[in-house]
Parts: structure tokens; C-alpha cells; sequence
């Protein structure tokens, strides 16, 4: 291992309160004492850990770069476990990179993605799962997905899985005895209990799949399309969910030409929103390319909101907006209930519909319910442990198929070696799931999704 | 003192002529060695000093391999086989284990033979007392003196060295059969700090064969059709004898649970352990103590001898108490004991020791082979004295060594338990410490072994392009029967309806059909008009590949996976020490084993998958890192 100090910029890029410079490393005090000077005129170098200094971020030359406060953490007790010094700067690009440049000119290296939390890992202070679950943590839009990455860091998944894993290999240690001691008169496995077996395992990892999209629907929010003809209010609607005006309203039709893209969170869901052109039979060669862009969008949204302007009979347009959400995950939203209500909805009998008044905000409530409740979350308790990513499902997917197979074969008299071979399998990808079983492909995979600076 | 002189050089010396040390011997003079055997008593060369059978699940998996690999003891167990029987043919090709008795006396004579008439292998009747490095070669002096130098020694010493015998309260220093024990070399040994520690086994009494009554016992056939163990055999192997199985009862156990006081195990003057997996009835009856009744199979010895074994009855009690137990049981009334069953203790090594080439990790040129090295059985006795003697002799002749991979054999998988996980307790092999039991199977031990048997130089050209024919046969055919459809017709309606599968209505492909549990490849024979004529064993290969094609190709993929972990290679100058992330326990056996590769550190028990993601990152799990 090298034993190499490394730095790098841990907040995100761009303007913010403040930058902050992570140095972590056997030499991390001494390099920051080069690029940090204390009002107090004390070193880095002679403080405890937890404790902070306020001062300014220096170059080698002396020269000031930006006041600062140098934080001091004291291996083990760091993120990473090794002397960590995190000093903070102004927010913005400029004083935050000239301090790394300073931080790297007294003798740090560059930290690759992922490299503090490597460390973090080396140094016994986190294990796999937890690893994978601090990715979800820092990528968490709203506080259930913080809760389900807590979940996760906290154990709970492995703790399910165990529990299925260790059903299974018990079945396999039978299968196995079955065979080793023929002298032995052990009992064959009786379909029975086999079958009971199999198909509790089943249901549990059964229960972890099909909770995989709510609960990528609250930590990775839901793509989401906001459709319906012109001037039905599709922007009031944007613009009142996302709580500014991200969208330009007129009474003019056909304001929105391009997608307007937004994020918002409504309850325990984020929203990737799009706002689109309205739909219509349209000669405007700009307004026509707005349209089949909000068609297309319509098409690759996992969510759509068809707005209806329920103040005016509904016409050919409305029904072609129907007819393109029929087999869509869909609420058709009927807005301006402000105003009598004129159109005959019988066209949307079977349909999610919420009456709203999107210019007045009347009906939000009952439609962030419906959203929440197409989205899944709904069917998600607080405590329900959730498969954190692509990884974790496929691991499950793979277990599930082959205790399902295992199943099959059994019943159709399949010889029980050949059975454990599936068994082992399922076994593999649970252990796999829960970083039990550590391939190299499985650790890289866990960490390239990290980004520079954790 | 006594006064020592110079009896000869060679390129290897084996101690010890049991099963591990005859393989040893014969493949390290094969290969080219001048080699020489010594062993206590040259009567009892290949003794079976507990069951007079060889093979069984797993074991005959390993024979099947030594076979393949120009081993001597599949060739030796066909030639003097009694009775033959192919294991678990219920439970499927991975577990299917052929398992033969063996006339004792007939086996012993063959071996034997067999290393006298050896090229290259002188052998000697002689104990070995000491071992010493000398100028880069070691000495090893006999009792009487005799001083001979080898560039390799293989250790192959079972239960003589520092052998002692328990009988209840009686227990005295000796080797297997009343033979001597090695006193002296155990001390030596210890001397020179090699790692040694005591384990023990034992065996059940022989008995008069006209004592007991069979007409109330169930008989147990060998198989009408046989198999040998040995590729090379040609000749049938014909049943000569039947066994006979029986039962313990409450009596017996009474009778055993009464007088646990007496047995030296429970009293706790044998510190040695017992293999787990081959317990003795008195620890059968403790452990399993709500079992009703313990089966006991009762196994001739020979056949121009009158003792029986019974296999399953070992113990240590007081030979009274013996006889007592013996007598409650059914067909056993008035049984005459010939031989009493007794424990004995040995001394042997941590396997973690040894390189998986068996050489010790700390004594250039020593080898260990059989029960010194922590195994038990002669099967895997026999494994290992192949081994050691293939390294042995690339030893001397500066070859690469030969190292079988977990992935190809049973053999592998035994050497790499040792020697990566230890063991605790005399290991026996067993389908379940094979992670690739499917693709670890009898039938093809040759086609995975051969071609390394055959570049080592102890297969034949013959015999390997024999296999090499066989193979593409074996191929050509399973290509030719997935490419045959078969019309519907009512004969074969009638043949699926009859084993119970759904009958067919359209033309239907062979293999598919073929796949289905219920029907076998010779079922079909009547409906597949072009089929070949192919030998049995030929037929069976076919039968099994394509019947358990999806679930070999299943194991392979796992294989795979393996793989990629053992060509992780470790530094050999890694510093566990200073990887915190590592529990202290994972330090501590990683830092004393020092494995090769991940794959490897990841069977150290006290090794967690957690240890080993540290291990992954710290080698440069991440892209581009530290590569």
C-alpha cells in the first residue's frame, strides 16, 4: 500500500457556503501546517483531534489565499482511520482549487474516486455493505432514501439475506450428507420439507425484488411527464409542484415549446419532472418538433401527469392525449376546478384521475397521495429493508431463478447432486449480495460508483 | 551409541511402505529416482490395518484419479477385489462411488510384489530413528546404525510413528497389528521442531466367521454389472463374496454406556482426536443418543481366512466389555472375537506446514504423505504419497513442481484442505468438500487427469491415446444424438407413459428425451436406429453429459468465477501487519500460511469474506490501482 497522503475537494463543485479540502494521511498535518496558518499562531501538528483552527489557506510562498478554519481529526478516529485535516474556505471554484494546489505543492497526491473510503475500508473502520451504502447516503434526495441507505449501512439487508442463506445451505449440508454417508442411514430429504423449504426462501427473496423499484423510485426519484394539449395548464401544474416558476406562463398556447426540466420532491418521492409542449395537430414547424419531443418524453417517463382542462368539453385532442397514456403508469390530472366543471370525464372512467385547481393549489394533497401511491412507496414501511442497487438485484434476481429451479428439478425427480447445483448457486448470490463472498468484480463494482473526494 | 555407517545414496527415500508410501516410492522411482522404501515390516507392505475395502464416496473418486494419474492402488484393489458395489446409483453421476472389499492378504502381496519388481526402488526392511540435514542432503540412520543419504525424504510413517495402543485401561507404545512403533523418529522430529501433535483412530474386532449366524442377518450382494477402479483393467471383476449387515440394540448400548468409565477416551487418558467423520460406537452412542440402533456391516477379511470385520463397531473399551457388547447382538449371540478392536494414538503434523506440493515449508527436501499429514484413509494416503512422490522426483530433477488444482481433482481439493484450511481431525475426503461435485465425477477422472498422468510420464502413450479415442467417440456421439429427431411413435408412447413422463405427439430430439429423469440412453436404443456400438463406459459418459449438460455448464461457470481469485496472486513479501483493515485473527493465520493467491486466503478458516475485500482493495481491487 502506499503510504501516500492524499487530498481532494470533498463538497461539490460550483458556488456554495463554503469548500472544503479533505487531506487524509500519515503526513496530513504537516502538509496542512504548510498550507494553513493559524491566527493563534499554533500548529496543526501540536493540536488534538476534534479540535478546529481558525486562520487563513496559505501558498508555499506565505501568501494568502482565503480565510479558513482547519479542522484536525487524530488516527484512528477519522473517515478514513488515518490523521485526517479538513480545512474550509469560501465557497466557489477559485479558493477551493488554489488550496489544493497548495495542499498538493507541500506533498499531497491527487485522491482517485473513492480513495478516502478505500482508505476508510482498509483501515477496518467500514465493511462492504457498509461501503456500498455510503454511496446511497451521499446520493440520497429526500429523507426516506436517507432512511433506506441508513438501512443499509446499518446491516439490515445482510441480516435478511443471512437469514435466507442460512436456510439454504442447511438444505445443501443434508443434500450433501445424503450422500457422503450411505452406510448411514440418513433419512433422504422428503419433498415436504424441501418444497417448505424452497419456497419460504422464495418468498423472502420474492418480497426483496419486488420492493426494488419503490425503492429505486425514492432513491434515485422517479423520471416523471407532465403531458397534455396546450394551455390545459401543464406549467401552473409544474410550477406549483416544484414551488417556483420554473415555467413560463401566458395564456397563449403553445408557450412551452422545449422540455423544462425540474426536481421535486412530493412526500417520500423526488421527481425528475418534465415539462412538456402541449399536443396537437399543429402546422408551426418549431411547435411540431415540441411535440413529438413531449410524445417522446411521454414514452420514457415512468410516471405521466395528463393534465385535462375540466372548465371546457373535452375535444379531439384531449382524446389522442387518452389514447397516448392508456397504457401508461398515469394520473390524469383534472385541473381548473376553480371553474365549473363542463367536461363530460367519462373518457377517463378507469383511470387515476385528481381533481386540482393548479393556479390555486386546491387538490396538491390528494395528488401528491396518488404519486406517492403509483410510485410504490406507498407499499414501503420504514423499516423494510430495500436491494440498494442494480448490483444487489441482480444478485437476487439470479438467487431467486435458481431456487426456483432448484425447485422445479426437485419435483420432476432430477437426482439431488445435480439439485445442489442450483442450491450453491443461490447460495453464491446471496452471499454475493451481501458482500459476503468478495470477488474482485464485486468490490469494483461496489467502488467505482464513488466520485472524487469521499 | 551405536556405531553408524555409510549404507548407501539415493535421490529419495520413503518412510514408510503403507499406502501412501508405496505410491510415493513407486512414482518418485518411475519418474526416473533411485529410490528406496523402508518400512518396520516388510510382511505387512500395503497393510489394510482397518477395513479390508477400498474406495467408497469420495474415496473411490480418488482412486479413480490416482488411477489416471499412473497410481498403483485402483490396479491393486481390481486385481484382489471380493465383492464390488457402485455407491448412491440413486443419487446421481457426482456421488455415484464405486467401493470394493478386498481380500487383505492378497492386496498386502500384491504391493508387494509390485515395488520389489520396481525399477529404480530398492526396498528395505528397517526402522528409521533419525533425520538430519547434512550438506544439503539428509541422512536417515536405522536402528542398527545404518546411515543412507537422499536429496528428498518423504515421510510416510501412518499410525507407527510414536504409535500407542489403547484397550481400556490397558494401553501400550506399539504400531498398527502389533507391529513396532517409530519411538525414535517421533523424538527426532520433535527435536527438529517440526510441528507435531497427536490424533488418533481405531478398529473394530475381527471375528471367527463360524460363530456367527448369518441366517438372521441381511445380506448384502456385490452389483451384477461391475466396474473396475482401474482404467487399464480389462479383465471382469467378479463377485466372490457377500456381506452381511446387522444391528446394535438397547442392550448394547446399556452395556456400553454402563462401562463408558473404562473407555480410555471418556477417561480421558488419550489425548489424541478422533476422525469425526468415523467415529467409534461407544462416541456414536453418546453423540447420537436418541438413535435407536447403529447399523453394523460384517465384511470378510479374505478369502482363505476365517475373520470377519465388522465395519462400524470400532471402540476402545476393555476387551470383556467387547466381547460383551459384541454378543448382544443379532446373528452375534456366539461370536468368538479373533482379533480384540483397540484405539491407537499417533503423532502427525499441522498440515498448514507443507506447500501444496507437500514438500515442509521449513525443511527443503522433506515431504509428508498419508495420515502424518493429518489425513485418514488409505485412499487419501495413497493421493498424497503420488503427490509427494511426483514433487519429490521434480524435485531432484529440477522440474516444475506439481500442484492439482481444487477446480480439476478430489486430490487437489484434499492437498488444498490440508494444507490451506488445516484440519482438527483426521480428514476424510467427502463429495461435500468439493465445491465442483458435478464436474468432480468417477466416470471422468481419466479425461480430466490423464493427459497430466501422460506428460508427467507415468501414463502411457498407449493407454492415454486409448482414453484420447474413447473421448472423441464419447463426443462424436453426444453431437449425433442431439442432432436425432425422434417420429412419435406408439412403442415409445407406451415406454414414456410406463416411467411415468408425458408421451409425445410430435417428433421429439434424442437428448432431449434423453434429459428427462425417468429415461436412460439404453432405453432408447430400440427407437435411435443409427446409434453406434459403444463400450459401457463410453455409454455412461454420454448418458451423464447429456443428462446433466445445463447443470455441468452451470458448475463451470462457477469454476470460472474460482479461477479468477486463484490467478489473484499474493506478493510473497506482503506485510499482513501493517493491513489494519484485517481482523487480528486473518492477520495472524494469513501472516503463518502465507497463501499464494485470494483465491487461496479465502479457505484459511479465521479468514472472513470481509478480510478478504480488504485483501482484494489492498491488491488493487480498483481499476488502474496499484496494479
Amino acid at each position: 500500500m502506499s503510504e501516500s497522503t492524499i487530498a481532494a475537494i470533498s463538497t461539490p463543485k460550483g458556488e456554495g457556503g463554503i469548500s472544503v479540502i479533505r487531506i487524509s494521511g500519515s503526513d496530513a498535518l504537516s502538509i496542512a501546517d504548510k498550507c494553513f496558518s493559524a491566527v493563534s499562531g499554533k500548529k496543526l501538528c501540536d493540536m488534538k483531534g476534534y479540535t478546529a483552527a481558525f486562520g487563513a489557506a496559505v501558498r508555499g510562498d506565505g501568501s494568502r489565499i482565503d480565510e479558513a478554519v482547519a479542522l484536525v481529526f487524530r488516527a484512528p478516529k477519522s473517515y478514513t482511520g488515518e490523521d485526517v485535516v479538513e480545512i474550509s474556505v469560501h465557497g466557489g471554484i477559485v479558493p477551493a482549487r488554489e488550496c489544493l494546489k497548495s495542499v498538493f505543492a507541500a506533498g499531497a497526491c491527487f485522491a482517485r474516486a473513492g480513495e478516502f473510503t478505500k482508505r476508510a475500508f482498509l483501515n477496518g473502520k467500514m465493511d462492504l455493505a457498509e461501503a456500498e451504502s455510503v454511496i446511497e447516503i451521499i446520493g440520497a434526495k429526500n429523507a426516506a432514501a436517507l432512511r433506506l441507505a441508513n438501512g443499509a449501512k446499518e446491516g439490515r439487508i445482510g441480516k435478511d439475506i443471512e437469514k435466507i442463506t442460512e436456510k439454504l445451505l442447511l438444505t445443501a449440508a443434508s443434500l450433501a450428507a445424503y450422500s457422503d454417508f450411505p452406510d448411514e442411514d440418513i433419512e433422504g430429504l422428503d419433498q415436504e420439507h424441501f418444497s417448505a423449504m424452497i419456497e419460504e426462501s422464495e418468498a423472502a427473496i420474492s418480497k426483496l425484488i419486488s420492493t426494488f423499484h419503490s425503492g429505486q423510485a425514492v432513491l434515485l426519484g422517479v423520471p416523471a411527464a407532465i403531458v397534455g394539449k396546450p394551455n390545459v395548464g401543464k406549467s401552473t401544474l409544474m410550477n406549483m409542484l416544484s414551488g417556483n416558476e420554473r415555467s413560463i406562463v401566458t395564456k397563449h398556447a403553445g408557450t412551452t415549446r422545449d422540455i423544462v426540466e425540474t426536481q421535486v420532491n412530493v412526500g417520500d418521492i423526488t421527481l425528475v419532472l418534465s415539462d412538456t409542449a402541449g399536443i396537437r395537430e399543429t402546422d408551426d414547424e418549431i411547435e411540431s418538433i415540441g411535440v413529438s419531443r413531449a410524445i417522446r418524453r411521454l414514452d420514457g417517463s415512468a410516471l405521466v401527469l395528463a393534465v385535462f382542462d375540466i372548465s371546457k368539453p373535452f375535444d379531439g385532442d384531449d382524446e389522442r392525449i387518452i389514447d397516448l397514456i392508456k397504457d401508461k403508469n398515469c394520473i390524469a390530472v383534472l385541473n381548473k376546478s376553480d371553474l365549473p366543471k363542463v367536461a363530460d370525464c367519462s373518457a377517463l372512467a378507469g383511470f387515476n384521475t385528481v381533481e386540482v385547481s393548479a393556479k390555486l393549489g386546491g387538490g396538491m394533497d390528494a395528488l401528491a397521495k396518488k404519486i406517492e401511491e403509483l410510485c410504490g412507496a406507498a407499499a414501503l414501511l420504514p423499516d423494510d429493508t430495500v436491494l440498494l442497487n442494480e448490483r444487489q438485484y441482480s444478485c437476487a434476481v439470479r438467487a431467486k431463478n435458481a431456487i426456483s429451479e432448484a425447485k422445479e428439478a426437485f419435483c420432476s425427480g432430477v437426482t439431488l447432486d445435480a439439485v445442489t447445483v442450483l442450491i450453491d448457486e443461490a447460495i453464491n448470490a446471496l452471499l454475493e449480495l451481501s458482500g459476503k463472498k468478495a470477488t474482485g468484480e464485486v468490490v469494483e463494482e461496489i467502488f467505482k460508483n464513488f466520485c472524487i473526494g469521499k | 551409541m551405536i556405531k553408524r555407517y555409510d549404507a548407501g545414496e539415493y535421490d529419495v527415500a520413503v518412510i514408510g511402505g503403507g499406502h501412501a508410501g508405496i505410491e510415493a516410492a513407486l512414482s518418485a522411482a518411475r519418474l526416473g529416482c533411485s529410490t528406496v522404501m523402508f518400512t518396520i515390516s516388510l510382511d505387512w507392505v500395503g497393510n489394510m490395518p482397518c477395513n479390508p475395502s477400498i474406495g467408497g464416496t469420495a474415496k473411490g473418486h480418488l482412486v479413480r484419479e490416482l488411477d489416471a494419474l499412473g497410481g498403483e492402488m485402483g490396479k491393486a484393489a481390481d486385481a484382489t477385489t471380493l465383492q464390488s458395489r457402485m455407491l448412491n446409483r440413486g443419487k446421481g453421476p457426482a456421488v455415484y462411488s464405486l467401493r470394493a472389499q478386498i481380500d487383505r492378504r492378497a492386496y498386502s502381496g500384491y504391493m508387494k510384489n509390485a515395488v520389489e519388481k520396481q525399477k529404480g526402488l530398492d526396498v528395505k526392511q528397517a526402522e528409521i530413528v533419525s533425520l538430519e540435514k547434512e550438506g544439503g542432503r539428509w541422512a536417515l540412520t536405522t536402528r542398527l546404525g545404518a546411515c543412507f543419504k537422499a536429496n528428498c525424504v518423504i515421510i510416510a510413517t501412518g499410525t507407527f510413528l510414536g504409535g500407542r495402543v489403547y484397550i481400556g485401561e490397558v494401553n501400550y507404545e506399539s504400531g498398527p497389528d502389533g507391529n513396532f512403533p517409530a519411538t525414535e523418529l517421533a523424538n527426532c522430529l520433535k527435536q527438529m521442531g517440526l510441528p507435531l501433535r497427536r490424533f488418533k483412530t481405531g478398529t473394530p474386532a475381527r471375528v471367527a466367521r463360524d460363530s456367527i449366524d448369518f441366517s438372521v442377518l441381511e445380506v448384502q450382494e456385490g452389483d451384477e454389472k461391475t466396474e473396475p477402479f482401474s482404467y487399464k483393467t480389462k479383465k471382469p471383476i467378479e463377485n466372490k463374496v457377500v456381506c452381511h449387515i446387522g444391528y446394535t440394540n438397547e442392550k448394547t448400548k446399556e452395556i456400553i454406556l454402563e462401562n463408558l468409565d473404562r473407555s480410555p477416551l471418556y477417561s480421558g487418558v488419550i489425548e489424541g482426536v478422533g476422525p469425526r467423520y468415523c467415529p467409534s460406537i461407544e462416541d456414536k452412542i453418546v453423540r447420537f443418543a436418541d438413535k435407536k440402533r447403529h447399523q453394523m456391516f460384517i465384511e470378510p477379511c479374505g478369502e482363505n481366512t476365517d475373520e470377519m470385520y465388522l465395519q462400524g463397531m470400532s471402540s476402545s473399551l476393555p476387551e470383556e466389555v467387547q466381547l460383551a457388547f459384541y454378543r448382544t447382538m443379532k446373528g452375534l449371540e456366539n461370536v468368538k472375537v479373533m482379533r480384540n478392536a483397540y484405539a491407537i494414538e499417533y503423532d502427525c503434523i499441522d498440515p498448514t506446514a507443507l506447500y501444496p506440493t507437500l514438500e515442509l515449508k521449513s525443511f527443503p527436501g522433506l515431504f509428508g504423505a498419508g495420515q502424518f499429514n493429518g489425513s485418514s484413509g488409505y485412499e487419501e494416503a495413497a493421493a498424497q504419497g503420488l503427490v509427494a512422490g511426483i514433487n519429490a522426483a521434480h524435485r531432484v530433477k529440477g522440474k516444475e513442481p506439481l500442484i492439482l488444482s481444487r477446480t480439476g481433482s478430489y486430490i487437489g481439493t484434499l492437498i488444498d484442505d490440508l494444507v490451506t484450511k488445516g484440519c482438527m481431525d483426521p480428514y476424510r475426503m467427502m463429495t461435500s468438500r468439493s465445491e465442483y461435485r458435478l464436474l468432480l465425477r468417477q466416470d471422468n477422472a481419466d479425461e480430466r487427469l490423464m493427459p497430466t498422468g501422460h506428460e508427467i510420464g507415468l501414463i502411457d502413450d498407449l493407454t492415454f491415446a486409448e482414453m484420447t479415442g474413447e473421448t472423441r467417440l464419447k463426443e462424436a456421439e453426444i453431437a449425433r444424438v442431439k442432432s436425432v429427431f425422434l417420429p412419435p411413435s406408439e412403442a415409445l408412447g407406451e415406454l414414456l407413459i410406463s416411467r411415468g413422463t408425458a408421451p409425445t405427439d410430435t417428433g421429439v430430439n434424442l437428448a432431449d428425451l434423453i434429459k428427462r429423469p425417468q429415461i436412460s440412453y439404453k432405453d432408447l436404443a430400440a427407437f435411435d436406429k443409427g446409434r453406434p456400438v459403444l463400450s459401457d463406459r463410453v455409454c455412461e459418459k454420454v448418458q451423464i453429459e447429456i443428462k446433466y449438460e445445463g447443470y455441468i455448464e452451470r458448475q463451470s461457470k462457477q469454476v470460472e468465477e474460482m479461477r479468477r481469485l486463484e490467478s489473484k496472486r499474493i506478493p510473497e513479501d506482503i506485510d499482513y501487519g501493517s493491513i489494519r483493515g484485517l481482523r487480528l485473527e486473518a492477520r495472524e493465520k494469513l501472516s503463518k500460511i502465507r497463501p499464494d493467491s485470494v483465491g487461496r486466503a479465502g479457505r484459511i478458516s479465521g479468514v472472513s469474506p470481509a478480510d478478504i475485500a480488504v485483501l482484494l482493495i489492498y491488491l488493487g481491487g480498483i481499476k488502474g490501482e496499484n496494479k
